[in-house]
């Protein structure tokens, strides 16, 4: 550990930014990860200057391609993060607890990687700060993504903050907001999909519902791979508590991928009886992007991990590194397959004219993948940047306990003690658990 | 219970079918139409029908279309010849680069027919009464006009964020690079119609009358008269979408007399 200077240091877990150069290795990482989303941005903003027009693969028939993807992608996986690790310090579940303050700050990066993203993908920015405020449209679910994801980050924040400081109370209440704009404002981005009564495949409740379900899958393998590599980084941070956090997260983990397996099988068999969603799924089932639904979405996004998961027993961190990571680039298309199965089927398909007898078709352009790549670059630089600088997301180790004071099992923090309390008493009166009195109950 | 006037139906006296008029007999049977709201202005009755009535403006609006005048548009898809004429004058009327369209022909091809197997079918934005595009956009940068229930565009206000695009039924939206914003078919408004002609580009340039430009408010105009009878059958696109458009298809037909052949305007 790096000496701190001051109390406040001390206090926020920092490292000092000497902690970067420590390990060359990392630091090479770090900056070839910055200079590749450099680079990604550098092309995105050339792609503004030429006009998107020119160097997007959108179309008029396919108007939002990988990039809204890859938007989603991201703010699937801030939200996971943030609901998975509300688990535990918003709700209480002690085993979750040592996983908030890196999933949160996970949370907050991804959150910025699918903002930069949608910088990129709407034609006028500018535009947006201004009339999103002076003129909103409170039917449009597109209005209400802005509105919700920009409170969900200020809480976000607000929620880090009170993490750093170690203030139980003041974080879990923000936290709680946190976890309340996350839900709606992720659902709300289902809706933006499932309110569109002109795309029969996206159109009903499905959407939203889906949409947090997966997200928490997401979430459940972001905290995991990231935390399995922040071992990797640094391997004095690994601790018993955050083992078991591991454990806990790995098993939850397993039951989401369940749902979200039932979930596809109903959206296929009832998309297959349904005239209107039937070219839509035979188009992944059997069509041209059968490859990409199969070996990606169902093979590395549910099926493998799955089994590896179940393997690991939540024990085996290789096994579970290479679950959560393929995972990760399954969900990835799982996303890139949402956006584009709505739109594949032409909306004047039905009416049987020449032009629209075949399917739409897309592949994602130079500058559209280069941004992709760019904004996970960004998390991944960003990630990194906060393991070293933040010292691995640890709660302090203290060295020397305080008098009256001692190291909270759940958080890691220091609590104290009041007179006459034992350390249970004032684990559960600084993380405000209620007191369980058995005798009482039975 | 018991009927003060009975009618002794074994006593009546047959009047027989000849004494009914055939005009009697329409206006009975739209009656017997309005009654139920199938004069919603173009139910779906063609052969492809479906088992569900479709209506393309809800009962509500019968007896009173919301606006006035409430533009619409009348497709008589049998007369259209794909000479794209309404296509040419869209463009040089409105501004509309190569790369984009506010209106455009499709072409069905039914090759088991007998007889003509082509058919053309104008295409342009449907001027939703419940349009999604206006709902979905996020800054009111489309909507509808107060007055005449025209979709219309306010450029500077368009983020770009494409929504619209997704959510219109009829793909009738494109993004105009140089205007900075989204694009669409706004009936000519800001070039014709608010500078006092009575018809949009392409009903003008339309050399068949395959596009009748009329007001559905007003009785007496012909694209009323063409949607409120029952010997042709009217319909509207993607029914099923529920966003009850206001252009409306209907095949040729020339048999009455209030029907132009052919509007025209500056000719």
């Amino acid at each position: 550990m790096m000496k701190i200077k001051g109390e406040r240091a001390e206090k926020w877990g920092f490292s000092g930014l000497g902690a970067l150069t420590k390990n060359k290795t990392h630091l090479n990482f770090m900056v070839i990860f910055s200079l590749i989303a450099l680079t990604g941005y550098v092309v995105g903003v050339h792609g503004t200057i030429t006009g998107y027009h020119h160097v997007y693969n959108v179309t008029r028939e396919i108007p939002w391609g990988l990039l809204i993807a890859a938007y989603i992608f991201c703010v699937v996986t801030s939200t996971g993060l943030c609901l998975v690790s509300s688990i535990g310090h918003v709700f209480g579940y002690e085993p979750y607890m040592p996983i908030a303050k890196r999933a949160v700050f996970l949370s907050i990066i991804f959150m910025l990687g699918g903002f930069t993203v949608i910088f990129f993908d709407i034609e006028n920015p500018h535009r947006m700060a201004i009339y999103n405020v002076i003129s909103p449209n409170i039917t449009s679910n597109m209005w209400w993504m802005g509105t919700l994801y920009g409170l969900y980050l200020l809480a976000l924040g607000v929620e880090y903050f009170f993490l750093l400081e170690q203030s139980h109370a003041l974080s879990r209440i923000s936290g709680l907001f946190g976890v309340l704009f996350g839900v709606a404002a992720h659902s709300n981005l289902g809706a933006v999909f499932g309110m569109l009564h002109g795309r029969e495949f996206w159109y009903g409740p499905y959407m939203p519902i889906y949409f947090i379900v997966s997200a928490m899958m997401s979430g459940g393998a972001a905290i995991i791979l990231f935390t399995c590599l922040g071992w990797k980084l640094d391997r004095h941070i690994l601790s018993r508590r955050m083992e078991r956090a591991i454990k806990a997260v790995c098993q939850l983990t397993i039951m989401l991928i369940a749902v979200i397996m039932f979930f596809t099988v109903w959206k296929i068999i009832s998309g297959i009886v349904a005239p209107e969603k039937y070219i839509a799924i035979m188009a992944f089932i059997s069509g041209p992007y059968a490859l990409v639904f199969w070996i990606f979405e169902i093979g590395m996004g549910m099926i493998i991990p799955f089994v590896l998961l179940i393997r690991s027993k939540g024990t085996d961190y290789n096994l579970m590194f290479i679950a959560s990571l393929m995972m990760l680039v399954g969900i990835f298309f799982m996303r890139y397959d949402l956006v584009l199965a709505g739109q594949i089927v032409p909306v004047y398909h039905g009416l049987g004219v020449e032009e629209y007898l075949h399917l739409n078709t897309y592949m994602p352009s130079f500058h559209e993948i280069a941004i992709t790549i760019g904004a996970l670059c960004f998390c991944s630089a960003a990630f990194i940047f906060g393991e070293k600088i933040l010292d691995g997301h640890q709660f302090q180790k203290h060295a020397i306990v305080p008098p009256g004071g001692f190291i909270c099992p759940g958080c890691g923090g220091i609590h104290y003690k009041k007179e006459g309390e034992t350390d249970e008493d004032a684990l559960k009166r600084h993380h405000r658990l209620r007191k369980v009195d058995r005798e009482d109950f039975l | 219970m018991t009927f003060k006037h009975k009618i002794n139906l074994d006593n009546l006296k047959d009047e027989g079918q000849d004494s009914v008029t055939g005009f009697e007999r329409r206006e009975f049977l739209k009656l017997g139409l309005i009654i139920t709201g199938v004069f919603a202005g173009g139910k779906l009755l063609s052969v492809a029908s479906r088992v569900d009535e479709v209506f393309a403006s809800s009962r509500d609006f019968v007896e009173k279309y919301p606006y006035k005048p409430h533009y619409t548009m009348v497709v008589r898809q049998g007369l259209c010849i794909d000479c794209e004429q309404c296509v040419k004058a869209c463009k040089e009327t409105n501004d509309v680069p190569d790369y984009g369209y506010r209106t455009r022909i499709l072409q069905k091809v039914t090759s088991d027919a007998i007889g003509r197997k082509h058919e053309f079918i104008p295409i342009l934005c449907n001027h939703c009464n419940e349009a999604p595009c206006v709902r979905a956009c996020p800054t009111r940068a489309t909507y509808k006009n107060k007055e005449n229930g025209i979709v219309m565009m306010e450029y500077e206000k368009c983020i770009g964020c494409k929504m619209c695009m997704l959510a219109c039924p009829y793909e009738a939206r494109y993004f105009n690079t140089e205007k900075h914003a989204i694009d669409k078919c706004n009936f000519c408004y800001d070039t014709r119609l608010s500078k006092g002609m009575s018809l949009t580009a392409c009903a003008n340039a339309c050399p068949t009358g395959a596009r009748m430009f009329g007001d559905l408010s007003d009785p007496e105009n012909v694209a009323y008269k063409m949607i409120h009878q029952i010997e042709k059958q009217v319909w509207v696109l993607r029914p099923e979408a529920g966003a009850k458009p206001n252009v409306f298809y209907m095949k040729a037909t020339r048999s009455s007399p209030w029907e132009l052949r052919r509007q025209a305007e500056a000719r």
